[in-house]
């Protein structure tokens, strides 16, 4: 059906090989079209990126600057306009268990429990029952939600909400875990206390995760490595590698080295902040 | 009064109740004052009094049992065929691209219209009001469970996709238990609906039921009991709608707010 993306897959293939990365972004774009015949909006410019085994990546940017749509065309969500996305060298074409996600929007199923929601992929993929209910109960210790397990979703607090949705993409033992800003809608305080919680998840299990947020100290906090990207359309501005060493405890955040990169970060992010707002802002 | 302040239990009854009461002694003074003639309007003493005559002089009980059927039975054909093709719409555009003018079309045909019709395809017999329920109830439920089934939130949809699920496992285990709570609605509004279907199909050609019932006093100026029919379609309307809201309150604990 389309001649042109086929070539260009099996010509990546080829450098797939010698990259030696979980997942491959290659020259990845995304235009919308106009709405009411207007003009077509791109929002994604061609993005390259290689995320490698057991990496922790944050993609930083303002608001609207494709950050989402990089990360929905990840997941086989959206389909890019040019270019494709390899995982271990096999073109992502849709949606599928091996890229688990969890959403900014509550997306707990609501007519099932904690632990039926947990289950779900497990489910599908028709495991045998004793073996669910032992990884969900796993998963559900993991995140801190013993005593919980037979609540429904309107029973729960926003984060606990989203230590479940953690936990069904989780249960599912996904090759990477795509998250789009998962804690944006949560407070202050139980936001910090969501990303120690992720952060030791990947510390303890050495996860591969791809993290989308506009937060600075978030971005730093949990990445190795942090990508910055530019006002709509979007592309990647900078790559910013965060030298501290694990187990990252929540004091980090004051320490020096964290201020420096924080302030480094500001600066870029500042920049297109300003670009967005438009002029006089 | 402010605006959206809420009521207490015990005072919405109580207010509830006083309405009935009022309606019941505007009734009163109407026919024991005299202000209107007997022979159109019978008071509620006599309408109770003919209520009693007709379960114990004329085996009402019978035409009270075969009018329930006829709802039942009109109303369960029509689900059974119903729901799964509003499913079908709601769940696979070329489906509802397919159906769906059509449906749209048809339920606009009144039920009772048809009547004469069905009485000559189908005779005077069970199957005519059955199909008379059936064209009422058919058309509503298939388009509002097709319009229910396709505003399924569209972000658990995807989290099923990421989730690993394909496209029977997202219709069976996402759209439907989605929509449950709302296509059980439906059909509680539906068979409310069906009960006014039941009495048009009894009042032309049938020789049972409270709608024949009706018909026959009529012929017999007695205004007791034909009033006493339409209350009585009223409470068993309201009983059955209280069955259904109970039902739907234990079958999905999750949707109630």
């Amino acid at each position: 059906m389309r001649p042109l993306a086929e070539q260009r897959s099996g010509e990546s293939r080829e450098r797939g090989g010698t990259l030696l990365s979980a997942l491959t972004i290659d020259g990845v774009s995304r235009t919308f079209a106009g709405a009411r015949g207007g003009q077509p909006v791109e929002a994604l410019l061609p993005t390259t990126l290689a995320v490698d085994d057991n990496d922790f990546i944050t993609i930083l940017g303002p608001s609207g600057c494709g950050k989402s749509t990089l990360l929905r065309i990840v997941a086989g969500l959206d389909m890019p306009s040019r270019g494709d996305v390899q995982l271990d060298g096999h073109r992502v074409g849709g949606p599928g268990a091996d890229r688990g996600m969890v959403f900014q929007s509550y997306t707990l199923f609501p007519w099932l429990t904690v632990v039926e929601n947990i289950k779900f992929g497990l489910r599908e993929k028709a495991m045998p029952a004793a073996r669910q209910a032992e990884i969900a109960a796993h998963y559900v210790d993991k995140v801190g939600l013993a005593g919980f397990e037979h609540h429904y979703p309107k029973t729960l607090s926003g984060g606990m909400q989203q230590r479940t949705a953690i936990a069904r993409a989780l249960a599912n033992e996904p090759r990477i875990l795509l998250l789009d800003e998962p804690f944006g809608a949560l407070d202050n305080q139980t936001r910090s206390l969501m990303q120690e919680l992720l952060l030791s998840i990947w510390e303890s299990e050495r996860k591969t995760v791809l993290f989308v947020t506009h937060d600075i100290e978030e971005a730093i906090f949990m990445a190795n490595r942090v990508i910055v990207m530019t006002a709509r359309p979007g592309r990647i501005k900078a790559e910013v590698a965060v030298p501290l060493a694990h187990p990252r405890h929540y004091t980090i955040k004051t320490s020096p080295e964290f201020s420096a990169l924080k302030a480094e970060l500001t600066e870029q992010i500042r920049v297109e902040a300003l670009k967005t707002a438009g002029p006089g802002a | 009064m402010t605006p959206l302040a809420p009521v207490s239990g015990t005072r919405k009854v109580a207010l509830g109740l006083a309405f009935f009461a009022l309606f019941v002694l505007a009734w009163s003074v109407a026919t024991f004052g005299g202000l209107v003639s007997k022979t159109f309007l019978a008071d509620p003493l006599t309408m109770l009094r003919e209520g009693v005559a007709l379960f114990t002089q004329f085996g009402f009980a019978k035409d009270v049992g075969i009018t329930i059927w006829r709802v039942f039975g009109g109303f369960i054909l029509a689900a059974v065929v119903g729901v799964p093709l509003g499913i079908a719409m709601g769940a696979y555009k070329p489906v509802e691209a397919f159906f769906e003018p059509f449906v749209s079309f048809a339920r606009y045909l009144p039920a009772s219209a048809f009547i004469p019709l069905l009485i000559l395809w189908a005779g005077i017999g069970e199957m005519q009001k059955l199909l008379v329920i059936f064209i009422g109830s058919f058309f509503q439920i298939v388009l509002m469970v097709a319009v229910t089934v396709g505003a399924t939130r569209r972000d658990l949809v995807e989290a099923a996709y990421t989730l690993g699920a394909n496209a029977s496992g997202i219709v069976r285990r996402v759209l439907m238990p989605s929509a449950a709570p709302a296509i059980a609605e439906t059909l509680r509004l539906v068979l409310g609906w069906a009960w006014t279907y039941v009495i048009v199909a009894e009042l032309i050609g049938a020789s049972s039921g409270i709608g024949h019932m009706i018909t026959d006093s009529q012929a017999l100026l007695n205004t007791g009991q034909i009033i006493f029919g339409i209350i009585l379609i009223g409470i068993i309307g309201l009983i059955s709608d209280l069955g259904f809201k109970r039902a739907n309150r234990a079958l999905f604990p999750w949707s109630i707010n």
